[in-house]
């Protein structure tokens, strides 16, 4: 056995290496990046031993995975919450088909939206597809249901979800871990229409689906991750889940926990566990981070059954991460009182760094714009969307990855001319390509802006797929090469970018600009690592 | 024993060397520790923070719950301010005096110099100057370790250990400055 100081993602890596995978399948997005990281820095992922190059988004990564799976191996899918979005389609129907090798999908959900645009809750996928969830409240725990989660993918068939949140994704802690175990060898499935989802053949696979769920439930009841624990006060029943576990414990400082309470850690619920808690106790008090899923569930629509306190009933906030004083609060314990925050302080929101290409690009748009009325500005995800921000406010949108192509399009199809885009080359490999064709194909007045910096920027400097092809990606799909320009954004640039870009908004058809020049971040790491080379 | 510590400062003022310093310690110590750090949106320029816990008892909770910080270690002076509703009732605040100012409406550094001098158990020193004199401009955070020393509740060597162990890949120059630069925080006086 050995000890290592992990980030909760790197447990989960390392967990999935130790549990023999075969490869790890991703797209970068905050708080979920590390675990691939993780696994390209070991000696495995170096030479190769276990497949750990990014994808082009998580819908290709989910499938790749699944193709992985189909052979016997075992195979790893990390995103972030709205990485499963994405990849829901493959996702879902992974559910009907089953798994042969092990399938662990990671999703990493960003409660309090530190650095996404919503805090959607990823249990409720697991729920959905009606797949097993295991939900870590530590590092060790991340660790051990990688082992825990492979087992249970290969005893049942089917796709297991491992849902974390940031801070657990972004705390070190001591994690013990075990002999790696082997890989897998190759056996593709026994059944070998298993993986065709002909109408005849998915309902036979649902109905299996179904036939499992009474089990998946008898683990959960089972499970050594799922604990009741007595209390003698019955005033109170209290079910806490993940890592809000650890904030409820916090706050009896390892003492007595006067009141009976359930650790809920893998679903399906463990139901007749929660029976149990509700037949004792005179009321229920559920803490979970995220949606109030398990609150949900208990209280029904009516919530004519046992009173059932949560985020519904304002007890703990309805939006946003927990934290111990939160906790504390729904427990009736009191909150230390301290120096209050003093006026003085301002918010020191993210900017774009000094030298960054993109403060070129928006100077230039803006300048190039500055004849039309404001609001003709759609944009997507990536560093760039700081250019909603001061001094730029350039930006009128970011919804999704790739929308900003096609927002743009459907807003030049309403008659807002012109419509500009603003998407980032990875953004646009993972999800602008085919907007882009829709506009190709309807001659849509639109110009868009795919700002090249060679990079993943955003989440740390992560391999972009485009690789510098973004052009003839875009002449691939048909627009026309004399309005694909590519400009340098420089400041000794500026003018005469500017009037490529009027010139461009002005066509009456797809243009695309593409700004190229490299983020400063990763060209500051590249000499680096030049000097010390030398 | 239990220290609960606050490392704040902007993002890439290197708050995460001295949280890797300190935890380099800590397990050298044998002792359990949690430390969150924040990733992501506001890495670029934005404040950041991490959450250091260590203890000889298990650790449950990742972040610090409100007034129960032994410490806050910034490289940063408004940044310190920040957290200061984080510090227990005998807490101690440790702070770098030279702004990072990449906002406009920075507010008047005297103004929150003056504010964090009010607050009694207060170390603040000008790490950056100190730094350059030791012509390592980059070590200011370690400085401000140094100066933090005395109340992290870990032995002295083991920081230096720490230090030699983190930097070791760097070549001995980088070692040897950034044990300077503890010692001169160590050794600084308000």
């Amino acid at each position: 056995m050995n000890k290592t100081l992990l980030l909760g993602d790197e447990a989960i890596a390392q967990g999935a290496l130790d549990s023999g995978i075969s490869g790890v399948y991703a797209y970068p997005g905050t708080p979920s990046t590390e675990i691939m990281e993780y696994v390209q820095r070991t000696k495995d992922g170096k030479e190769g031993k276990v497949h750990c190059t990014w994808s082009a988004n998580e819908k290709t990564a989910m499938e790749a995975a699944l193709g992985m799976s189909y052979t016997g191996k075992r195979a790893l899918v990390c995103m972030k919450h709205v990485g499963l979005n994405v990849a829901a389609d493959p996702f879902m129907c992974s559910a009907i088909t089953g798994a042969n090798g092990g399938l662990i999908i990671a999703s990493a959900d960003d409660p309090s939206m530190h650095s996404s645009q919503n805090e959607q809750d990823s249990r409720f996928y697991g729920k959905f597809a009606m797949v097993p969830v295991l939900e870590p409240s530590n590092q060790q725990e991340s660790y051990d249901m990688m082992h825990y989660g492979y087992d249970l993918s290969e005893k049942y068939q089917v796709p297991v979800l491992l849902r974390i949140t940031t801070r657990l994704a972004h705390s070190r802690s001591s994690v013990n871990t075990i002999e790696p175990k082997e890989q897998k060898p190759v056996y593709t499935p026994e059944d070998s229409i298993q993986y065709v989802l002909l109408p005849s053949n998915a309902r036979k696979r649902y109905k299996k689906l179904l036939g499992i769920q009474n089990s998946l439930e008898e683990e959960s009841e089972n499970s050594i991750y799922n604990k009741y624990f007595e209390g003698k006060d019955k005033s109170l029943g209290i079910i806490v889940s993940g890592i809000a576990y650890n904030y409820f414990i916090e706050n009896f400082d390892y003492g007595d926990i006067p009141y009976p309470f359930i650790k809920v850690s893998q679903y399906p619920l463990p139901k007749k566990m929660i029976e149990k808690l509700c037949d004792e106790c005179k009321e229920i008090l559920v803490i979970e981070e995220g949606y109030p899923l398990i609150e949900e569930s208990l209280s029904g629509l009516l919530r004519r059954g046992i009173k059932v306190r949560g985020r519904f009933d304002g007890s703990i906030p309805r939006d946003g991460e927990l934290n111990p004083n939160i906790v504390a609060k729904s427990l009736g314990i009191e909150v230390q009182q301290t120096i209050p925050i003093s006026d003085t302080i301002v918010g020191r929101p993210p900017s774009l760094c000094d030298g960054c290409p993109h403060s070129d690009t928006f100077r230039a748009i803006n300048e190039a714009m500055s004849g039309y009325s404001k609001g003709r500005n759609f944009s997507d995800i990536g560093c760039y969307t700081l250019g909603a921000l001061p001094p730029y406010q350039s930006i009128n949108s970011c919804v999704d990855m790739g929308a900003s192509i096609t927002m743009a399009k459907g807003a030049a199809d309403a008659g807002l001319l012109p419509s500009i885009s603003v998407i980032g080359d990875s953004t646009f490999t993972h999800s602008g390509i085919t907007g882009l064709l829709d506009a190709v194909n309807d001659k849509s007045p639109i110009t868009v802006f795919i700002l090249d910096n060679y990079t993943t920027a955003m989440t740390g400097g992560q391999f972009s797929p485009a690789n510098g092809r973004i052009e003839e990606i875009c002449k691939g799909i048909g627009v026309e090469e004399e309005h694909i320009k590519i400009i340098e954004p420089l400041k000794k640039n500026h003018r005469e970018n500017v009037l490529i870009i009027k010139e461009e908004v002005a066509y009456n058809g797809v243009s695309v600009i593409i700004p190229r020049r490299e983020c400063v971040v990763t060209l500051t790491q590249k000499s680096k690592e030049k000097k010390k080379a030398k | 024993m239990k220290k609960d510590i606050i490392i704040a400062g902007v993002g890439g003022q290197g708050i995460v060397s001295i949280a890797a310093v300190i935890g380099y310690a800590t397990v050298e110590a044998g002792l359990f520790l949690k430390q969150s750090e924040v990733h992501g949106m506001s890495q670029r320029g934005g404040e950041v923070y991490s959450h250091f816990r260590l203890s000889d008892k298990e650790i449950a909770s990742d972040l610090i719950p409100q007034g129960k910080a032994d410490l806050i270690i910034s490289v940063e002076p408004m940044e310190a301010l920040r957290y200061l509703p984080m510090l227990n009732s005998d807490g101690w605040l440790i702070t770098n005096t030279t702004p990072f100012i990449n906002i406009p409406n920075y507010p008047d550094v005297n103004k929150i110099l003056d504010e964090i001098k009010k607050y009694p158990r207060n170390i603040s020193v000008d790490a950056d100057k100190i730094a350059k004199n030791l012509k390592s401009p980059k070590s200011a955070n370690i400085v401000i370790l140094g100066c933090a020393s005395p109340y992290v509740g870990l032995e002295y060597d083991k920081l230096e250990n720490a230090i030699r162990l983190m930097f070791k890949r760097k070549g001995d120059n980088v070692v040897n400055v950034n044990l300077e630069a503890l010692k001169a925080g160590r050794e600084y006086k308000n």
